[in-house]
């Protein structure tokens, strides 16, 4: 297994850094750019910047919060969020982003999947799921931040994913984004375990232990943080210490 | 200093040269062939498939002002699928023919560990790397790199180089020996993005520019 990495989440709405909760319940924090600086100075290994609303309103300032963070941060950076089609993903890459996270899209129209890793390879295509728990061991996707259902078994569209193209899955669960009560350990296990590609998980870190369930039990490859670090009730080398003492391999800095 | 990337329409050239920049060089993206045979200086950067990459730079007619830029004995740098087209051969999608600057071959990074368990493919994270066996960094891009740093890589494939000498560092990956960067003169490649491997990556970009 590779390091595990730990990764800063920016959700975006408009020009803002915001927290949601449940991907609801939305609260400016302030400027993007200034929390990616620090998480880069702080040593997070990517980021991930998922403008929420955009698939709702089909506008983003995305490109252009990405092109200014592109100039202070040397890390890879995943942008997701109101991607339609391969001209999108364009535009965002030749802004500075690595990787582009697809979801209400490729729900659409699985075919784009296909494209962009056809375009511009499997390692820029990040398939993101956003889930929420049916019954046990049953999950839902969700699309047009979380409002709205899909009829698709998160496990089954992650390995139909894959099969498209997808070289990389971002899960979110709906039900713990912003809880603090932990990550969903079963719904990231479930996951890996189907696909062979890998994993980050999103939604939900509260406590210390909450890390190390993510990855040891739930075999995630990559764990996001978001109103963890936005509120500073975290740092990116507190997590790594963590992790370290853990016995979790992660990048040494 | 300036330095030269090469344009051929593929991937992340612009983060490449925002690093480059912040590394205080002076950027020129071109597809020109004839700026690309007279540059100073050479980067050659480059994600996604090998065919597509080829087939990128013989359609702007680079493939032979590269080759001659390389024999010239000037200083450049490819990264990751830049760097697997310094090989001979590659073995994805088929078999392709590369620029050959390096004698090698591209081929897939073990969907087993040496354990025999399946390991995640992409390869995607941060990998410490260390000197190849009897290789050293000295005078490379790689000098002011500490052995056992890590580095950002994402990639499926890697190289391996015909001769040992060529190889110039090493990562593992599910217990196996992975080539970060290879080297031939002053031509280097790197497997691993030094444009997004945080200040380790700058310090190899920096050192390549002052040599």
């Amino acid at each position: 297994m590779s390091n595990v990495r730990l990764i800063a989440r920016l959700d975006i709405k408009g020009p803002n850094l915001i927290k949601g909760v449940q991907l609801e319940g939305l609260r400016v924090i302030g400027d993007p750019q200034e929390y990616a600086r620090r998480y880069y100075e702080q040593g997070a290994d990517e980021l991930i910047y998922i403008d929420i609303v955009a698939s709702l309103y089909g506008r983003s300032k995305l490109t252009e919060i990405v092109r200014r963070a592109a100039h202070d941060v040397f890390v890879p950076m995943t942008v997701g969020g109101g991607i339609r089609c391969v001209d999108d993903v364009r535009d965002l890459l030749r802004a500075g982003a690595d990787k582009v996270a697809i979801n209400t899209a490729a729900v659409r129209r699985p075919e784009l999947v296909t494209e962009v890793s056809r375009r511009f390879g499997s390692q820029c295509m990040v398939l993101s799921i956003e889930a929420k728990q049916q019954a046990a061991g049953q999950w839902e996707v969700y699309t047009d931040c979380g409002r709205e259902r899909t009829g698709l078994d998160a496990v089954a569209w992650a390995k139909r994913g894959v099969e498209l193209g997808a070289g990389e899955i971002l899960v979110t669960s709906i039900d713990r984004e912003g809880s603090r009560k932990g990550f969903d350990v079963a719904l990231t296990q479930a996951v890996s375990m189907a696909v062979p590609v890998p994993i980050i998980a999103s939604g939900g870190y509260g406590a210390p232990q909450h890390l190390l369930d993510v990855v040891q039990q739930g075999r995630a490859d990559a764990v996001a943080f978001a109103d963890a670090l936005h509120y500073g009730r975290t740092t990116v080398p507190e997590l790594r210490r963590l992790a370290i003492a853990a016995g979790i391999n992660v990048r040494t800095v | 200093m300036q330095v030269t990337v090469v344009d051929y329409g593929i991937g992340n050239l612009h983060s490449v040269a925002r690093a480059l920049e912040r590394c205080g060089a002076e950027v020129l993206l071109s597809t020109n062939p004839g700026q690309i045979e007279v540059a100073q200086s050479l980067v050659l950067p480059g994600v996604g498939a090998f065919q597509d990459g080829m087939s990128g730079l013989r359609e702007q007619g680079l493939i032979e002002p590269i080759r001659r830029y390389a024999a010239s004995n000037r200083p450049m740098l490819a990264i990751c699928l830049g760097m697997q087209m310094l090989a001979s051969v590659s073995e994805e999608f088929g078999i392709h023919e590369g620029l050959g600057l390096i004698p090698g071959r591209v081929v897939p990074v073990p969907k087993l560990t040496t354990e025999g368990v399946p390991q995640k493919i992409p390869h995607i994270g941060w990998s410490p790397i260390f000197p190849a066996e009897s290789v050293s960094w000295q005078g490379t891009p790689l000098a002011n790199v500490a052995p056992g740093a890590s580095v950002y890589l994402v990639h499926s494939f890697h190289v391996v180089p015909q001769h040992d000498a060529n190889r110039l560092a090493i990562c593992r990956y599910g217990g196996h020996e992975i080539t970060a960067a290879i080297r031939s003169g002053r031509i280097t490649g790197c497997q691993f993005h030094p444009e997004k491997s945080g200040e380790v990556g700058l310090a190899v970009l920096r050192t390549f520019l002052a040599q």
